[in-house]
């Protein structure tokens, strides 16, 4: 049965190929155009951007593996990472930390308990948990800013070990638990279950239910421990942090091969996935493309890549 | 059962199949009136009608999207880009105001046909499309802007939201004219027919040789002229365009719609209720503004309202 969910090789040889010839197409451009993209300095840049990218999309992937999606990572980011950042910024680090993951647990097990047991769809659910979660953020901040970290914080998103930054390994780390989790526990093979055929899951016994719960759960605090790292970073916080994220976040899993039906993919996809998104960006900037236009890219690669993937599977079938 | 115990029990059957936003409805007003002595006033009450005369036009769209099993979450972004492409026509090109409500109008069929094509044709889930047609025309309403407000706009503009004729506001009339016109497609028409058969059973349809795509292409870019003439007020209202003018209104129309009694997944719901969803939520808000709730709270109040009024929804179709 597992096998019956997993992508067909010519499936997969086709994802691999688009997003290579991509690839290799933006990187040339890139090179061509500006002296100053393929520099180990800039490459360093890219890299730091695609793991910030890779950590909202990492559990995101879950959830869209269940056949489910998340549309309130970026909202529950900005909450998370405000609630946490008043403590943070007061010298509380652990407390606002702690804080922080919470809230974004307390979230996914929302999400996660209004798709899996009052049977929302997972769209609408976690779309009225958008607007919860941005105007709790709204309410808390009152449209100020928090800034000023103390540097032991800041390490987590703009420190270096050796030339590697620290966020590089949080999603390196990330990238290989999740590989193990997804491959090798019966808890991952679970999710590809529900994602193929989640009746047939329920019918064989597996425990679909709370396996969702744990799912959206893993979403929420994911989403927040990406809120911590991102103002880690820029080393502030408002209530528009993480707004623009939702979009980026669903483009680095569609481009990784994720299917948005569910049952099919991986968690390197969105590794690669999320590297591309990063290309794009440093690219855009290098170029000097307006931030106004990256929205606009952003769509374009979400639909471009669900839509390259749906009639390929269509010409299968 | 004598006549006059049929007369009096036709209602009351009637009444438990009317929406939960009906009850709603009545116990906002009921709260608010209560709270806040400012409520009742007619420059209120005029002021709510107008206000969520946008939203009602634009949740009428949703509805039909809804019914159809599909959602669109780019309306509030098409919106504002058509607001956006009609006054810096006006303002900056020097267009005649016909054309520019033209173009208008042209961007907000295009951009929902845009969505159709791809739900119905390419087979893509709808809220991935529209997400995606979101991010475009959203980018685009800033690039065109460079992120500022459209102002100095002619003062004929206004004219969509100040406007009387037979001494009816504009918005309002216009909100009934576009009501009359949903209500004829969706209840006395093949387009209408097929709406809330595609949502109930879109494989039959299809094996009975309905061209179903067609008609789902239809759906979308219905909603989005609809969103093109919704433009016109909140533009003429604001009396300038600002590219994220709008950024939400679709969350409201879609609250409005599942409040309204629409469900996701059965092809079930018509636009009476959606009109009265839509005041229930133009109500909310109007309300929580009274009452002094900060427009932070009202984001997350809403927010709640609708999980809730969904959850509801889901239980009783459960039991």
């Amino acid at each position: 049965m597992i096998a019956a969910v997993q992508r067909l090789p010519a499936e997969v040889a086709f994802v691999v190929f688009t997003r290579t010839a991509f690839v290799a197409a933006l990187v040339t451009l890139l090179a061509v155009a500006s002296p100053h993209f393929l520099t180990t300095d800039n490459m360093v840049i890219v890299l730091r951007q695609a793991a910030l990218q890779f950590l909202m999309s990492a559990g995101l992937t879950l959830v869209v593996l269940t056949g489910g999606i998340d549309l309130s990572i970026g909202a529950v980011l900005g909450l998370a990472a405000c609630l946490g950042a008043g403590f943070i910024a007061q010298g509380m680090v652990v407390t606002g930390i702690l804080l922080a993951l919470g809230a974004g647990l307390a979230c996914g097990l929302v999400n996660g308990a209004l798709v899996a047991y009052v049977g929302i769809p997972a769209f609408i659910a976690t779309y009225g948990m958008l607007w919860v979660a941005h105007g709790l953020g709204y309410v808390f901040m009152k449209g100020e800013v928090i800034h000023g970290f103390p540097a032991a914080f800041r390490t987590l998103g703009a420190g270096f070990v050796g030339s590697i930054p620290v966020p590089v390994l949080i999603g390196a780390a990330l990238l290989l638990v999740l590989h193990v989790v997804l491959h090798l526990t019966r808890f991952g093979r679970a999710l590809y279950a529900i994602g193929g055929n989640a009746l047939a899951a329920r019918l064989t016994g597996m425990p679909v239910k709370r396996h969702l719960v744990t799912v959206y759960a893993l979403s929420g605090v994911l989403a927040a421990l990406a809120g911590l790292v991102v103002i880690a970073r820029v080393n502030a916080a408002d209530s528009g942090t993480g707004e623009e994220l939702l979009l980026t976040a669903i483009a680095a899993v569609c481009l990784g091969g994720t299917s948005l039906f569910g049952g099919a993919g991986g968690i390197v996809g969105t590794a690669i996935g999320s590297v591309i998104l990063a290309l794009v960006v440093n690219g855009m900037n290098m170029l000097s493309i307006a931030t106004f236009w990256q929205a606009f890219a952003m769509g374009v690669i979400v639909i471009l890549a669900v839509l390259a993937d749906v009639s390929f599977k269509r010409r299968m079938s | 059962m004598t006549a006059a115990a049929r007369a009096l029990a036709a209602p009351l059957a009637r009444a438990s199949e009317l929406p939960g936003a009906a009850f709603l409805l009545a116990a906002l007003a009921a709260g608010f009136a209560l709270a806040s002595p400012e409520f009742l006033s007619p420059r209120n009450l005029s002021n709510i009608a107008l206000q969520s005369a946008a939203l009602i036009i634009v949740s009428l769209g949703m509805t039909l999207v809804i019914l159809t099993e599909g959602i669109d979450l780019s309306v509030g972004a098409v919106l504002g880009l058509c607001g956006v492409v009609m006054s810096l026509l006006l303002v900056s090109h020097g267009v005649s105001l016909p054309l520019a409500i033209a173009a208008a109008v042209l961007v907000g069929v295009a951009a929902g046909m845009g969505n159709g094509a791809l739900v119905a044709y390419a087979g893509m889930p709808p809220f991935i499309v529209t997400l995606g047609v979101y991010g475009i025309t959203q980018s685009l309403a800033m690039v065109l802007t460079a992120g500022n407000s459209v102002t100095g706009l002619p003062p004929a503009v206004r004219w969509f939201n100040e406007g009387l004729w037979l001494g009816v506001p504009v918005p309002l009339l216009a909100l009934g004219a576009l009501f009359a016109v949903t209500w004829v497609l969706l209840y006395r028409t093949r387009f209408g027919r097929y709406v809330f058969a595609i949502g109930g059973n879109r494989r039959a349809l299809e094996l009975a040789g309905v061209p179903v795509r067609a008609w789902l292409v239809a759906v979308y870019a219905y909603a989005g002229l609809l969103a093109a003439l919704a433009s016109f007020i909140t533009t003429s209202r604001m009396n300038a365009a600002h590219p994220t003018i709008a950024i939400g209104l679709e969350f409201d129309a879609i609250a409005a719609v599942i409040l309204g009694g629409t469900s996701f997944e059965k092809g079930n719901g018509g636009i009476w209720g959606t009109l009265v969803g839509a005041l229930a939520v133009a109500v909310l808000r109007n309300g929580l503004n009274l009452v002094g709730l900060s427009t932070e709270w009202q984001v997350a109040v809403v927010g709640l309202v609708i999980v809730s009024a969904v959850a509801l929804d889901a239980l009783r179709g459960r039991a």
